[in-house]
């Protein structure tokens, strides 16, 4: 081996290390939405075939206040974001909870809608397709609130027990990606269901 | 090689650690996070479900081998082909080669781990409850009133044969939750992996120098984001038809039957792309390295696999051609499905353009990456008859389909993945493997493979339909069955000379060195095997060949590139 004799040329440098919990974030997004989408073509594919039971158009109402709350906690977790990037645990803290709150306003908005469905209005997951469709995408959508609620309130105690600190924004920014998401998914799901498929 | 070390300098690694007490060593092996031990562990994994998949194959070819025979119950006969189906494409083919891309991926790109590595745990142990959970239902299956009984409803599983009606007890709940699991496991594993390449990658890694497997198995994971979650969805609301009262799948309640076809061949197709991308993966490492050349056309073979990817995710339809759908729809999927093997047929002339011209040195995995190329083109051709639409019409559903089918599985991706074994066992288990019987395993295995799926073409064209528990003498199939089952008998012997040849030689065999190949990739550039870490100083690289540059720094690739 003869010694080197050439120049070695600088390296160029991909993609940094910490873009990783952000990327790693858009592929599960992307499986998440894949999910979503079956869902959504099984309810546009089944809208209007019911055999039986009460149509779209009798028992659903637009959920307005449910849905400024949810997409409203989208704007309270950037500002919770902000407050954490700049080191402003306590105002964090209180955006968080916030968001929190909104997240569980629509969800408990939900869960008044269906008992309403449910038990005036005869309608359930076997009572007909419509049911079938309207449940199982409405509920896949809640059940990832459920889930964002949580790790939202994992992230409260932690706050309130004073661990999250200002080297966390990162993390948090990635949490929030989620929660986005699912606000995200409520467009798609609130005009397919609502105004769409009425 | 020790020169070829020595140029190696900050790279070198320091010698390993003694044995520990062996307790001690399982609890490692359990709560490990590195990304080496969960791709071997994924790896030992699949070859022991390849083993009792293969097991099943072999009760069926017994049961087939003359007419009449009654060698199981035609119950137990349904069971077979379901659990053979199932557990060789999710339990075998799926975890292989995220093990091979766990294993490998980060040791190419010069990384320390994976980007998630306690997600990885996760997917991996996620993955084998999947299969327990599958598995367990041969004495659970029934639930209550049974001795337990496997899932008899096909691998893909047909509605209205799932409902409650037709599948009463609890074998296809153990279906629908095993794979419901496994692909939980297997999205966090595509996420992973996915994730490491695009931000993993050591100073230098360009994503114009990635090795071609890293690449490949970039647009495997993407893949596996996009297909995989659709059978989560369609297993969700199967799960809701059988146990809720939901009607999605319920033709009495308006449901749809053939909107399950779409769904699970939506997951279903692409699938088989998933596995044989990771197989090109293989090919586009091994058959440069036997060549002695780079690969020809790099920018090229990344492009037609993209593309592979892309239109693999819109053919899926031609698995439906028989149930009747407008001429328009029948147009589009036979278009698209001709139009996938325009970019296959250019990474074909790839490989023989890399090889062409080379210097080529015939070990074993060599030799498989050969009949890789020839096997794979056949599938592919008797893969373009298929998707016409006129001919699906009279094969659909016959051994035809199944010998083409078996031809890109077996013909295609065991062979390459038989190659990764013999290629990189030397570096997972730092020994040599025993080339005299590397080449016995693979002159058995390609006359047992030729035998068994050659002619199996034949019974399907003479309208031996799949499925069928037994045949009346007399239509002409029984010599062909025959043949098909003896063909069996060489690929168990090959099989068992393979098993036998890593186990022998991870014992008793040759230490290996770092670099037994004198290849080009990264993972070359460190001990065999790889300490946890590694590498002890992060690789910069100039070139898609990294470790020439070392060994050649007066001729460096990166001032042709």
């Amino acid at each position: 081996m003869a010694a080197t004799t050439i120049a070695l040329p600088p390296v160029e440098m991909p993609l940094p290390h910490e873009y990783r919990g952000r990327v790693g974030m858009w592929c599960l997004i992307i499986a998440e939405s894949a999910i979503f989408t079956i869902f959504v073509v099984a309810y546009l594919y089944y809208a209007g075939k019911s055999l039986s039971g009460p149509t779209p158009a009798e028992v659903l109402h637009v959920p307005w206040f449910n849905s400024v709350c949810l997409f409203g906690s989208s704007f309270t977790i950037v500002m919770a974001e902000r407050a954490i990037a700049r080191g402003k645990t306590r105002l964090f803290g209180i955006w968080w909870l916030l968001t929190i709150t909104l997240g569980a306003i629509f969800i408990l908005g939900t869960a008044r809608e269906w008992y309403h469905l449910i038990f005036d209005d005869g309608l359930t997951i076997s009572s007909s397709l419509f049911g079938t469709t309207f449940y199982s995408l409405v509920g896949l959508h809640a059940s990832h609130v459920i889930i964002g609620l949580t790790g939202l309130s994992t992230i409260m105690i932690f706050t309130a027990l004073g661990f999250v600190k200002q080297e966390h924004a990162p993390k948090i920014e990635v949490f929030a990606m989620y929660w986005h998401f699912v606000d995200a998914v409520w467009v798609v799901v609130l005009t397919v269901v609502y105004f769409v498929a009425r | 090689m020790a020169e070829a070390e020595s140029v190696l300098g900050p790279l070198a690694v320091p010698a390993r650690e003694g044995a520990k007490p062996f307790f001690d060593q399982v609890h490692d092996w359990i709560v490990t996070v590195d990304h080496k031990r969960l791709g071997i562990m994924y790896i030992v994994y699949a070859l022991v479900f390849l083993v009792i998949g293969g097991i099943e194959a072999t009760i069926m070819r017994i049961q087939l081998a003359i007419p009449h025979n009654h060698f199981v119950s035609p119950q137990v006969f349904n069971q077979m082909f379901t659990m053979h189906g199932t557990t060789m494409i999710f339990f075998v083919a799926m975890p292989v080669m995220f093990g091979f891309a766990n294993y490998l991926a980060p040791l190419m790109i010069g990384a320390r781990d994976m980007a998630f590595p306690r997600l990885n745990a996760f997917s991996f142990w996620m993955s084998a409850l999947g299969g327990i959970i599958l598995y367990f239902s041969f004495l659970g299956g029934s639930g209550l009133y049974g001795a337990g009984s496997a899932p008899d409803v096909g691998w893909f599983a047909y509605a209205p044969l799932t409902s409650q009606a037709f599948s009463p007890g609890h074998s296809t709940d153990y279906w629908i939750i095993g794979l419901l699991v496994s692909g939980v496991g297997s999205i966090g594993t595509a996420l992973n992996i996915a994730t490491t390449i695009l931000c993993m990658r050591c100073p230098g890694m360009t994503v114009g120098r990635m090795p071609l497997f890293t690449w490949l198995n970039l647009v495997m994971s993407g893949l596996v984001l996009v297909v995989v979650s659709p059978l989560t969805a369609a297993q969700i609301m199967l799960l809701l038809d059988r146990y809720l009262g939901a009607h999605f799948f319920d033709t009495q309640a308006g449901g749809s039957a053939v909107i399950w076809m779409h769904f699970f061949w939506i997951f279903g197709h692409p699938e088989v792309y998933v596995l044989i991308i990771p197989a090109f993966a293989f090919i586009s490492e091994i058959v440069p390295v036997f060549s002695r050349k780079p690969i020809f056309g790099y920018s090229i073979m990344v492009a037609a696999t993209v593309t592979i990817g892309f239109i693999s995710l819109g053919v899926w339809a031609h698995h439906m051609f028989t149930i009747g759908m407008t001429s328009y729809g029948n147009a589009f999927f036979v278009a698209s499905t001709m139009a996938i093997s325009v970019p296959t047929g250019i990474k074909i002339f790839n490989w023989l353009g890399t090889m062409w011209g080379g210097k080529i040195v015939f070990k074993t995995p060599m030799l498989f990456c050969i009949g890789f190329l020839f096997q794979f083109l056949i599938a592919g051709l008797t893969g373009i008859m298929l998707s016409a639409a006129p001919f699906n019409w009279q094969l659909s559903g016959s051994y035809f389909v199944i010998a083409h089918f078996h031809y890109v599985i077996v013909g295609g991706i065991l062979f390459a993945l038989f190659a990764a074994f013999y290629y990189w066992f030397p570096k997972m288990s730092g020994k040599m493997y025993d080339e005299t019987l590397g080449k016995w395993h693979f002159w058995l295995f390609v006359i047992g493979f030729h035998l068994t799926f050659d002619f199996m073409h034949i019974p399907g064209i003479l309208g031996m339909p799949r499925r069928i528990y037994t045949y009346e003498p007399g239509r002409g199939w029984e010599i062909w069955n025959l043949i098909i089952s003896i063909g069996v008998v060489f690929q168990i012997l090959g099989t068992l000379l393979f098993v036998l040849n890593l186990v022998w030689s991870y014992f008793k065999g040759k230490t290996a060195s770092n670099d037994p190949w004198d290849a080009w990739t990264l993972e070359w550039a460190t001990a065999s095997p790889p300490p946890e870490y590694n590498f002890a100083t992060i690789p910069e690289v100039r070139s898609r060949r990294p470790l020439w540059d070392l060994k050649h720094p007066e001729d460096p690739d990166w001032k042709y590139e």
